[in-house]
């Protein structure tokens, strides 16, 4: 077996983003999953159709927006996501982004709220307002599911609907090793959370595609200032990405210094390696 | 003043940033250019037929070329941004405005291609764009020899507006600023402008930290 064929191995059954729903055209898209290429479509009836080179038919769903499909034979369903059948809630396509590093590394950075006031400074965060209180951290079992809670952040401008500084609750949740979900105080309904996903595409272990989707109660705001906000906190993201060294997210036991703001990525790399997630992981001591 | 505007998009930032460094306020209209393609849609097109942005709108003058916005902002607002007097300003402001296209055009369309998905040839795009880069770079150095910061005055000019936007952001397209020492000095110099403001991918001057010491060698 090749290197490359072993680090696929127990990531290859798992479902990946490949395609907005509603860009789906009969002449399809080619794009590609884990170094494959393969072709993103509709069918006669409009339903999403994924097929490998060699003209396999792979696994499809459509989900939260977006065409989910799998090179292997997934074990398990698509994670559940109960906000995305929640009414009144609006559903936004923030769009794809090209980064050129592990896709890993794009959901580890995801995770990481001290990066806010340095690297989404005035919106998301701001000096002096650096310190991350304690939160909580924990893979849930029943579930298999890395999940932080409790954290506590003040930010200028939390969300499109934010109008001046508050101190903002976060819950993260990571349910397959390309995708997270995090869910946020949503100011105009105190009692719910506002959903924001990050879906990551492997194209190969040190590029992917990148569709942030939302689910956001807001009723005021426009769509597209809605996708906009969320392009440039990416977008602001994606810079710091791609001039991270290595490209691929170092797995080694012997490299993690474990501080409080970085817990959430702590468990995160846990569970990868404890699942043999290790595509576009670099494995420095085995 | 009205701005059809897409918050990523060089071109449209390049307008943003003339319209805080002259004190103008913009009434923005932002456009779902990615993923909605919105600026192809039927009721932007009746306004520009090329199907791009940025528009802007003032009474009844509407505008398409950013160039042309640039120059407009800065008659109305700020003229001491517009050419002097001197043949040879004038005629460097005009030469670095057209250059600037092809600045859009490669390391834009790099950019676009790296970020966004958008088709094209990756490997000329990047090629133009460093050849547009080197010689910006010469540009610039010979400047400094005439004792001047920027590219058509020892002041700043709409031309290094037009200019400055898809330098700044071609690594996004793949392309390093490394080998431009004029080019990364330039940048500093405007990015430290009374009014300079930020977009994704381009960051104010907060990097400006005290140079780390020099490690004594023991031997
Ligand atoms: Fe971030």
């Amino acid at each position: 077996m090749t290197d490359q064929a072993m680090t696929m191995q127990a990531m290859i059954d798992e479902w990946y983003p490949v395609g907005l729903l509603s860009q789906l055209q009969p002449g399809g898209r080619k794009t590609a999953l884990m170094g494959a290429p393969i072709e993103v479509a509709c069918d006669a009836e409009g339903h999403a159709r994924v097929t490998a080179a060699d003209g396999r038919v792979l696994p499809v769903r459509a989900r939260y927006g977006h065409v989910w499909s799998s090179l292997g034979a997934p074990q398990k369903e698509l994670f559940p996501i109960p906000e995305a059948d929640q009414p009144g809630r609006r559903f936004v396509d923030v769009g794809v982004v090209r980064v050129r590093c592990s896709p890993l590394r794009t959901v580890e950075n995801f995770l990481d709220i001290a990066h806010f006031p340095f690297v989404h400074t005035d919106i998301l965060g701001a000096e002096p307002h650096t310190e991350v209180q304690n939160y909580k951290v924990e893979i849930r079992e029943d579930v298999d599911e890395v999940w932080a809670t409790q954290v506590k952040f003040y930010q200028p401008q939390a969300s499109k609907s934010a109008s001046g500084g508050i101190t903002t609750e976060y819950m993260y949740r990571v349910p397959a090793p390309t995708c997270s979900v995090l869910y946020k105080t949503c100011p105009p309904r105190p009692d719910e959370w506002d959903v924001i996903t990050l879906f990551v595409q492997p194209l190969s272990e040190d590029l992917c595609d990148v569709w942030p989707w939302m689910a956001l109660f807001d009723d005021e705001t426009s769509m597209t200032d809605l996708i906009h906000f969320q392009q440039t906190i990416f977008l602001q993201d994606r810079s710091i990405l791609e001039n991270q060294i290595p490209r691929r997210l170092p797995l080694d036991p012997g490299m993690e210094i474990p501080t409080r703001a970085d817990l959430t990525s702590i468990a995160y790399r846990r569970w990868l390696k404890r699942h043999d997630y290790t595509y576009g992981a670099q494995l420095v001591a085995q | 003043m009205k701005l059809y505007d897409y918050i990523l998009s060089p071109s449209c930032y390049k307008v943003r940033l003339m319209a805080s460094l002259t004190g103008v306020t913009l009434d923005l209209r932002p456009v779902d250019f990615h993923p909605g393609a919105e600026h192809r849609s039927a009721a932007m097109l009746a306004l520009n037929p090329a199907g791009c942005i940025p528009i802007l709108e003032d009474g009844d003058l509407l505008l398409t070329e950013s160039a042309a916005m640039l120059a407009y902002l800065a008659a109305k607002a700020a003229p001491a941004w517009l050419a002097g007097e001197k043949p040879e300003e004038a005629a460097r402001v005009q030469q670095w405005l057209a250059f600037s296209s092809r600045l859009t055009a490669s390391l834009g369309g790099a950019r676009l291609h790296e970020m966004l998905l958008r088709p094209g040839d990756i490997a000329v795009l990047q090629r133009q764009g460093i050849a547009a880069l080197r010689e910006l770079e010469a540009g610039l150095v010979e400047q400094g020899v005439r004792g001047m910061r920027f590219l058509a005055s020892e002041r700043p000019t709409i031309a290094d507006i037009a200019c400055f936007p898809y330098v700044a952001l071609a690594p996004d397209g793949g392309v390093a600023l490394d080998p431009y020492p004029a080019i990364r000095l330039w940048s500093r110099a405007l990015r430290s402008l009374d009014g300079f403001i930020e977009m994704p991918g381009i960051h104010r001057l907060h990097e400006l930290k005290p140079e780390p010491p020099i490690p004594t060698v023991e031997v």
